[in-house]
C-alpha cells in the first residue's frame, strides 16, 4: 500500500532562504496527521509543493504513490487542499464555486455531494449567495467545501479553523473525522495545539524547514515527564522551591514537578514553612509543553554550535 | 477534457456576469469612434474608390474591438485571479498547461467575436459595407482574437500589478492597433511609415479582415494569413513555454 503522502529529502529555497531543508515525511493512508511548527517553519511551503503550487528544488514528493511533478494530474486528483489564505472568486456564488471546482476535477453531475458537503458545513442557506457577501468564517467553510468536492482520498487542511467560530469548528471536525473514519487521510496544520492533540494520531513538528519531532501524539505527550502544579498560597513560597516556579502572580504559582513523588516533598516543605495552601490543582502535560520543549531544545542546540 | 471545458466555461461566465463592462461598454466606445471619425472625415477622405469613408472605417473598428477585447479578456482575468489569489484553484486542479492556455485563449476569442459582432451590427445603422467573402472575415477575426488572447495570457502571467498590465496595453497594444490602418489605408502614409507598418502584425490582421468586406486590400490576404498564422504560432509557443516552466505562477 502506498503511503498517502511521501516526502523524501525535500529542499526548497526562496532566494537565500532555506524554506525546506531536507524534509522526510511519510503519512500512511487513513491517518489523521498533524503538521505543527511556528510561523515560517515551512508548513505551507510543504503543502504548496504537494499541491503543485510550487516546485521542489530537490527531493521527491508523492501522493498515494503518484509523483507530484511527473504524475501531477493523478496526484492532484487524489489531493484536496484547503489553502491557508482566504481566497475566493468574487464573480461567483457558493454553489457556482463548488460546481466549477467539481468540473476542474472532471466531475460532471456532482450536485448531490455538493449539497451534502454544504449541509455538513452549514452552508446550505448560503448556496446562492455571492462569495463577496460572505463573512470571513463562511468563506473559510467554502474553502473547506472546495477541497472536499471531488472526494479526495487525501485531505490537506492548512489552518482551516483560523477565524471559525467554536460551534462550526466542532461541526467541521465532526465531518472531517467522519471522512477520516471512512478511510480518507487527513493532514492538518494548526496553531491550536489542543485541536491537534485531540484529533491527530501522529504529529510532526517542523522548524526552520526541518522535521524536529515526529511521533504518535501519545508518545509525544509521554515524552514530557512529570506534571504541573497550580497553587494559591496564604504566604510566600519558601525560597528553596523557587527554582521550580514557571509562573508567579500575587500568591498564585505554577510549578513544574519532575514526578508525582515530588509532590509529597513539596507539601512537606510548605508545612514546615507554615504556609497554608488555599487552592491547588494538578495539570497533565499537554501538547503545548511538548511543543515548547521541542522548539526550545532545538533553539539551545542551534545556539550552542 | 471536462477540466478544460470548465475553465473555459468559468471564463465566459465571468464575462457574462459583468457584461456591461466587458461587452456593452466596448461596443459603445467603438460607436463613439465611428460617430466622430466619420463625421469629421466623411466628406474629405475616400480610401477605396466608390466606398464611403464610414463604410471603410467599420471593418477597421470592428477588428480593433475584436483585438482589444480578446487581449483584455485573458490578461485581466489572469491578473485579477493572481492578485486576489483565486488562481490557486486552477493551479491545484488536474489541468495541463496546454488546457490552461487553450481555455483562456478560447474565452478571449468568444469575447472578441461577441463584441465584434455587436459593433458590426450597431454600425450598420451608419453605413453598410459590402460582404464580399465572409469566410475571410471570420478567419481573420478568429485568428486575430486568438493571437491577442495569447498575448493577453503572456501579459497576464508576466504582470504583477494592474499598472504593469496597463503599460503593456498603452505601450504595445494601442500603438500597434492605431498604426495598423484602422482609420486609414497605409497607402496614404509616407513611404517610411508605410515600410514600418509592414513590421506590424496588426496591420495584416486588419488588412486581411477588410479584404473580406471589400474584396480589395493593401496586400494579398494570403500573405496576411501567413503572417498572422506565423505570429500566432510563435506566440503560442512562447506562452506554452512560459506556462510549462511555471514562470511566475508556480514559485
Ligand atoms: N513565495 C515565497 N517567496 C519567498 N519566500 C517565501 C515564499 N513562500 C514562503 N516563503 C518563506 O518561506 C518560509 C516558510 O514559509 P511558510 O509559509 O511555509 O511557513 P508556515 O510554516 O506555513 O508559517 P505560518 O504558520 O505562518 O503559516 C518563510 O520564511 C517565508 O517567508
Ligand atoms: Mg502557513
Amino acid at each position: 500500500m502506498f503511503p498517502a503522502v511521501d516526502a523524501r529529502q525535500v529542499h526548497k529555497h526562496y532566494g537565500s532562504l532555506h524554506a525546506l531543508d531536507g524534509v522526510d515525511l511519510r503519512v500512511e493512508q487513513g491517518e489523521f496527521f498533524g503538521l505543527l511548527g511556528p510561523n515560517g517553519a515551512g508548513k505551507t511551503t510543504l503543502i504548496n509543493l504537494l499541491a503543485g503550487l510550487a516546485l521542489p528544488d530537490n527531493g521527491r514528493l508523492s501522493v498515494m504513490g503518484c509523483d507530484v511533478v511527473k504524475q501531477y494530474r493523478d496526484s492532484r486528483r487524489l489531493l484536496g487542499v484547503v489553502p491557508q489564505e482566504l481566497v475566493f472568486d468574487p464573480f461567483f456564488t457558493v454553489r457556482e464555486t463548488l460546481r466549477l471546482q467539481s468540473g476542474y476535477f472532471g466531475l460532471r453531475r456532482n450536485d448531490a455531494w455538493i449539497d451534502e458537503v454544504m449541509h455538513h458545513l452549514d452552508l446550505a442557506d448560503k448556496a446562492d449567495t455571492n462569495m463577496r457577501k460572505l463573512s470571513g468564517g463562511m468563506k473559510r467553510r467554502v474553502l473547506v467545501a472546495q477541497a472536499l468536492v471531488h472526494k479526495p482520498p487525501v485531505i490537506v487542511l492548512d489552518e482551516p479553523t483560523a477565524g471559525v467560530d467554536v460551534e462550526l469548528r466542532q461541526t467541521m471536525w465532526r465531518f472531517i473525522q467522519q471522512l477520516n473514519r471512512e478511510g480518507q487521510t487527513v493532514l492538518l496544520t494548526t496553531h491550536y495545539l489542543e485541536e491537534a492533540e485531540a484529533l491527530c494520531g501522529r504529529i510532526a513538528m517542523l522548524k526552520h524547514g526541518q522535521v524536529v519531532a515526529l511521533d504518535s501524539t501519545k508518545n509525544l505527550l509521554n515524552s514530557v515527564t512529570g506534571c504541573r502544579l497550580r497553587l494559591r498560597l496564604a504566604g510566600a513560597l519558601p525560597a528553596t522551591l523557587m527554582p521550580q516556579v514557571i509562573e508567579q502572580k500575587d500568591g498564585n504559582y505554577l510549578l513544574a514537578l519532575p514526578s508525582y513523588q515530588a509532590l509529597e516533598l513539596l507539601l512537606a516543605e510548605l508545612r514546615t514553612a507554615g504556609v497554608a495552601v488555599q487552592e491547588m490543582s494538578l495539570q497533565q502535560p499537554d501538547l503545548e509543553d511538548v511543543f515548547l520543549r521541542v522548539m526550545k531544545v532545538e533553539h539551545e542546540e542551534a545556539q550552542s554550535c | 477534457m471536462l477540466s478544460f471545458y470548465t475553465l473555459f466555461h468559468k471564463e465566459t461566465l465571468r464575462v457574462k456576469k459583468v457584461a456591461f463592462q466587458t461587452l456593452l461598454s466596448p461596443i459603445l466606445t467603438a460607436l463613439l469612434y465611428l460617430l466622430i471619425f466619420s463625421h469629421v472625415l466623411e466628406r474629405h477622405v475616400e480610401v477605396y474608390p466608390g466606398v464611403r469613408y464610414t463604410a471603410f472605417l467599420i471593418p477597421g473598428l470592428v477588428m480593433m474591438s475584436v483585438l482589444q477585447n480578446a487581449f483584455a479578456n485573458s490578461s485581466s482575468s489572469l491578473i485579477q485571479s493572481k492578485i486576489t489569489g483565486n488562481l490557486v484553484f486552477v493551479l491545484m486542479a488536474p489541468i495541463s498547461y496546454v488546457e490552461f492556455f487553450a481555455a483562456y485563449v478560447l474565452a478571449s476569442v468568444v469575447r472578441g467575436l461577441v463584441v465584434g459582432t455587436g459593433v458590426y451590427l450597431a454600425a450598420l445603422w451608419f453605413a453598410q459595407p459590402p460582404l464580399q467573402s465572409p469566410l475571410w472575415i471570420v478567419l481573420f477575426a478568429v485568428m486575430g482574437s486568438a493571437m491577442l488572447g495569447a498575448m493577453g495570457v503572456v501579459a497576464g502571467i508576466w504582470a504583477e500589478k494592474f499598472d504593469q498590465l496597463a503599460g503593456f496595453q498603452n505601450f504595445i497594444i494601442m500603438p500597434l492597433t492605431f498604426l495598423s490602418g484602422v482609420f486609414y489605408s497605409i497607402h496614404s502614409l509616407p513611404d517610411f511609415w508605410q515600410g514600418l507598418s509592414r513590421f506590424n502584425p496588426f496591420f495584416y490582421m486588419i488588412d486581411g479582415f477588410r479584404y473580406g468586406f471589400f474584396g480589395v486590400s493593401d496586400i494579398s490576404p494570403w500573405i496576411s494569413l501567413a503572417v498572422v498564422g506565423g505570429c500566432m504560432l510563435l506566440l503560442t509557443g512562447f506562452a506554452l513555454a512560459l506556462l510549462r516552466s511555471g514562470y511566475k505562477l508556480r514559485s
